[in-house]
């Protein structure tokens, strides 16, 4: 089996000019199982630095997997990862906390830390992770509630506010530690229905305010299409089919991309 | 049989005596079994078999010798090797060792009920191992493990007398000194019947205050 099939390696990178051109997430070969069920296999993409990149595809195609991964929660069986040029897996534990500082992730469940204060929940990682000082890292802190519109939040705790609202300051929380990627997984698929659109404003906002790179699994179509440079649909731990949304949800080459979309629009 | 209410008086400059050594190898061996519990629930979780392995057969054997036999072996064994302590001692460290076998399950449930996603959230923003233990995990496990803490300390209040068998003159052991004596039982023995249902409700109200106080 070759190791660039020409499918999975950013196909429309020409239709599709980085913003600046580097690559800064790099998978090769990798495959990960969960005893006999192969999640993803041999899987080959890159992200240039700057691009959001949407993952969309039907449940337990993997996506979410390759954030996971990402984000070393979980180790593949086999192949490499590279981010920013240093590689993530394998690698000795020592540089495996250097690359995750450049990575940040939102979680589907939130996972706010129920015994902290929204402001807490914020500073603890720039506080005892990057040594910033508590009085930085608080001022910081509000001005990123503001930014999620929570700024008369910071000392009320998860339990007492609503799941859109912990979602906002769970991706305030990722953001403080200055990723350059952020991985977002998933979410809007806990929240109900009235809550998603603040939690997406708040998403694009970012997308378009920052040139974060941002990896995004999501059943929000219009939200893809949105903010999406790329669109990569996955099935059965594969890439089927990537490009600009424009072509993906306007003119998708693939049937099962036509079904699935069919499915979810 | 008649009550005697002069015993009942006679008996009580001993009883305060008494209670005071209660409530002592209680508070002590309250404090032991908590931190020794955790001691040994935080081992159990370490990666390496040759820590888990040796903790995993201590506390098994500790958990499942009786109290009684362990106190004996403390107190008369122990000096034989050189090791002499005062029986109030002895009593507080066989107590807190025994019950923190018992705790340190309660301590695992609490840290398994933890979810994966506290975790994962930890892993995310790059926390280091100890302080996502420190500030993350164990605040949220020990929340949640409060109350059955609570009731191994009222199961321990009820074995305080057993430090009686070692020279430990708590409340039974004060009881009988002086039934012996005097030849009434009957007005210590109840006397201290009722200053164990006593504490051991003022200790549960303690407990549900605390529940209360923890719940976010």
């Amino acid at each position: 089996m070759s190791t660039d099939a020409p499918l999975m390696k950013e196909p429309d990178a020409h239709s599709n000019p980085p913003v600046d051109g580097s690559e800064l997430i790099r998978l090769d070969h990798v495959t990960k199982r969960f005893g006999s069920n192969t999640v993803l296999d041999r899987l080959d993409f890159s992200v240039d630095s700057g691009k959001h990149v949407t993952l969309i595809g039907p449940s337990g195609s993997g996506k979410t997997t390759i954030l996971r991964l990402l984000m070393t929660l979980t180790k593949p069986d086999e192949g490499t990862i590279t981010v920013d040029g240093q590689q993530l897996f394998p690698a000795p534990e020592k540089q495996v906390r250097e690359v995750r500082k450049k990575i940040g992730m939102v979680f589907q469940q939130f996972n706010l830390f129920p015994n902290m204060t929204a402001l807490r929940n914020i500073t603890e990682a720039p506080v005892t992770v990057l040594g910033m000082s508590r009085d930085e890292a608080d001022e910081r802190a509000r001005d990123l509630l503001d930014l999620v519109g929570l700024a008369d939040k910071a000392d009320a705790r998860p339990s007492q506010l609503s799941g859109g609202q912990q979602q906002r300051v769970a991706i305030a929380r990722a953001l403080a530690m200055r990723p350059q990627v952020l991985l977002l997984d998933e979410v809007t698929s806990a929240l109900d229905p009235e809550l998603v659109a603040g939690v997406l404003d708040v998403l694009r906002d970012i997308a378009h305010s920052t040139d974060i790179t941002m990896l995004c699994v999501t059943h929000e179509m219009n939200f893809a299409r949105d903010i999406s440079d790329q669109v990569l649909m996955f099935d059965s731990g594969r890439v089927i089919e990537s490009g600009p949304p424009e072509k993906i949800f306007g003119e998708p080459e693939h049937d099962r991309t036509r079904e699935f979309l069919g499915a979810v629009l | 049989m008649k009550w005697d209410w002069d015993a009942v008086s006679g008996f009580m400059p001993h009883f305060w005596d008494g209670l005071l050594v209660t409530l002592q190898a209680l508070a002590l061996g309250s404090v032991i079994s908590f931190l020794l519990g955790l001691v040994w629930a935080l081992l159990m979780r370490t990666p390496t078999r040759w820590v888990r392995w040796p903790v995993g057969v201590i506390t098994e054997f500790v958990r499942n010798t009786p109290l009684l036999v362990q106190l004996f072996f403390l107190f008369y064994v122990l000096p034989e090797w050189g090791v002499t302590l005062s029986a109030l001692t002895t009593g507080v460290i066989g107590i807190g060792l025994h019950y923190s076998t018992y705790t340190m399950q309660v301590y695992r449930a609490g840290i398994e009920a933890v979810p994966a996603g506290q975790w994962e959230a930890a892993t995310a923003l790059n926390l280091p191992v100890a302080r996502t233990w420190r500030v993350v995990i164990l605040p949220q496990a020990i929340r949640r493990v409060v109350p059955a803490l609570g009731n191994y300390v009222i199961a321990m209040l009820k074995d305080t007398p057993m430090l009686m068998v070692i020279t430990v003159l708590e409340m039974l052991g004060q009881a009988r000194l002086y039934s012996q004596e005097h030849f009434q039982f009957t007005e210590p023995l109840t006397v201290i019947g009722v200053a164990f249902i006593v504490i051991s409700y003022l200790a549960s109200l303690l407990l549900r205050a605390l529940e209360r106080r923890l719940v976010h």
